[in-house]
């Protein structure tokens, strides 16, 4: 009796969100799909009906479209890897017994709480500008032409300054999964013989493989919406330009409300396909 | 013997970590040193590091020309309201699935969370369509409500996660002695989840500070936050490295301070509890 009426009371209590995220979800999702059909371009007042999949033809043959798939997995790899392979030395590093341990991990994790707009402007000016940035005066300091970063190699600038923020993320938690790995273990591994590189090879590496997948598949639907760090240093010039930042200028600055919207719903399908896999794995944490 | 070769490896390893951490740690020390110099020693070859000539002027520039305190105000103002009103829907909703779960349960939470793997860009037309024909745009009550969308998801998992913690054996025991569902909420499980809720709430008031996709393409003058203030600097004029910094200092203080208190609650809320 008392179950029956908790369990509407249960019921009652989810409601709420359940409906906010629906709608939050389905309204904007079909009105995407619904302009992606047409030929809607409110500067020049037209709306024509039913093009079919012309939006999607156009937009998917288009030159910049090719350019920017390509552009997002450059940037979202160059990161992963970066942030992967780095988080896992970092990890490692802050796991053994060294003197000021909390100090040096609050030092790593301050990236991650700067605002990225704040970061990309500090990189590329203070850092990265060619006549006044630090890196400038460093290459002059030996002798060397300073670097045009943002114009000369502005994906790898960018790479750099989003690897900075996401470095903290994946190093934090590494170390959390490391950090619940037996000692005890290890400890048995060594006095059997086990040099450091078979100990990681064999103990550390598949403790992690669940927290390393996790890391890539989370980090990879943050970084697919990279937007502030393009828009405020290189604006999506210079073949900086993703597949959000392509939709964002197709759909605000020239106002192609139809192609965008096209483009939009393909980034969905693609986020949907990552998505999936993080799913699964956190799906399977829940049973337990 | 193991013991003096320890010694010598603490000594490396310590070495290493902290410069590697101080080498991290460094754009973040070196904005706010700038802030405090004046602009002709901000760019200054070789740099300067301490000895240059301490200043606030920059503060007071930044502070005056650009009506900072509004940016601030409204970035208090969203990420404390959709913090709060986020909690007002998730408590709630986290209880309710992690107290009385159904067949359902697992699918609801998941459903739920595939929300967020929505990307912005696909839905940023008709929202902003939307609030233009609902007269909302650029407004701090729309926006509220966006973040609070957008970080649903999370605050509804992390909730659950702590919720789930909680000995289910203290509620059967409150209900046997004759609690009724809202006294047992009131008096047995808020004071426990109290812990959890906090975290969640610190969490998602940093998430939504930094926020920069909606508060950048949603916002223009009066309801910009901090995000895009610090983006109008984008265009420099003149000399503006040590105002920049000022800023940029001003914009972060904050939340790197709330930051620094939520790391373990971090790791919780970003990997859905995949990782504890």
């Amino acid at each position: 009796m008392a179950t029956q009426h908790a369990r509407s009371a249960a019921r009652a209590m989810i409601a709420p969100a359940v409906f906010l995220l629906l709608v939050w979800m389905l309204i904007p999702l079909c009105m995407t799909l619904y302009f992606s059909v047409h030929d809607y371009r409110p500067l020049r007042g037209t709306f024509e009906c039913c093009e079919g999949l012309d939006n999607y033809i156009r937009f998917v043959s288009s030159g910049a479209f090719q350019d920017s798939v390509l552009t997002t997995i450059m940037m979202v790899g160059g990161i992963l890897v970066i942030t992967v392979g780095g988080g896992i030395l970092l990890a490692l590093l802050l796991d053994q017994a060294i003197w000021g341990r909390d100090i040096v991990r609050i030092l790593v994790i301050a990236p991650f709480f700067v605002m990225p707009t704040v970061s990309a402007l500090v990189w590329k000016n203070m850092f990265m500008n060619p006549v006044n940035g630090l890196f400038a005066h460093l290459w002059q300091f030996f002798g060397l032409q300073p670097v045009e970063w943002l114009t000369q190699l502005p994906l790898f600038s960018i790479i750099m300054i989003v690897s900075w923020q996401w470095l903290p993320f994946a190093t934090l938690i590494l170390l959390t999964a490391m950090q619940s790995l037996n000692s005890e273990q290890l400890e048995a591994a060594e006095m059997d013989g086990a040099g450091a590189v078979n100990r990681f090879g064999y103990i550390i590496l598949p403790h992690l493989a669940r927290a390393i997948t996790v890391v890539i598949l989370i980090q990879t639907i943050f970084l697919l919406s990279i937007f502030a760090e393009i828009f405020v240093t290189t604006g999506g010039a210079f073949d900086t330009r993703t597949l959000t930042y392509l939709v964002y200028q197709r759909v605000i600055e020239s106002q192609n409300i139809g192609l965008g919207s096209a483009g939009g719903i393909l980034a969905v399908i693609l986020a949907n396909i990552i998505a999936i896999g993080l799913m699964r794995i956190v799906g399977k944490n829940l049973d337990k | 013997m193991a013991r003096a070769v320890s010694t010598r490896r603490k000594v490396t390893l310590t070495a290493v970590a902290w410069t590697i951490g101080l080498l991290i740690f460094f754009p973040i020390l070196w904005t706010i040193l700038t802030s405090f110099k004046p602009e002709a020693q901000a760019i200054a070859d070789p740099p300067i590091f301490f000895s240059f000539d301490w200043t606030l002027e920059n503060y007071a520039v930044v502070q005056e020309r650009s009506d900072y305190m509004r940016y601030l105000w409204n970035s208090v103002f969203l990420s404390i309201g959709s913090t709060v009103l986020g909690l007002m829907i998730a408590v709630p909703a986290a209880w309710s699935m992690a107290f009385v779960p159904t067949k359902r349960t697992k699918d609801v939470l998941l459903w739920m969370l595939s929300t967020k793997m929505l990307p912005a860009v696909g839905v940023l037309y008709p929202i902003r369509l939307i609030l233009i024909e609902t007269g909302l745009l650029d407004t701090r009550g729309a926006l509220i409500f966006i973040l609070m969308m957008i970080n649903l998801p999370i605050i509804i998992w992390m909730l659950y996660t702590y919720f789930k913690e909680i000995p289910r054996e203290i509620l059967e025991a409150a209900r046997m002695d004759g609690a009724s569902l809202r006294s047992e909420i009131l008096y047995v499980l808020t004071p426990m989840a109290l812990p959890g809720i906090a975290s969640t709430a610190l969490l998602n008031v940093i998430l939504a500070w930094n926020e920069a996709f909606w508060t950048l393409t949603l916002t223009t003058v009066d309801a910009a936050p901090l995000t895009a203030f610090i983006a109008s600097y984008s265009s420099p004029e003149g000399l503006f490295y040590a105002k920049l910094s000022a800023a940029s200092t001003m914009a972060i203080a904050p939340i790197l301070i709330l930051g620094w208190f939520s790391q373990k609650q971090l790791v919780r809320g970003l990997t859905f509890g995949a990782v504890k």
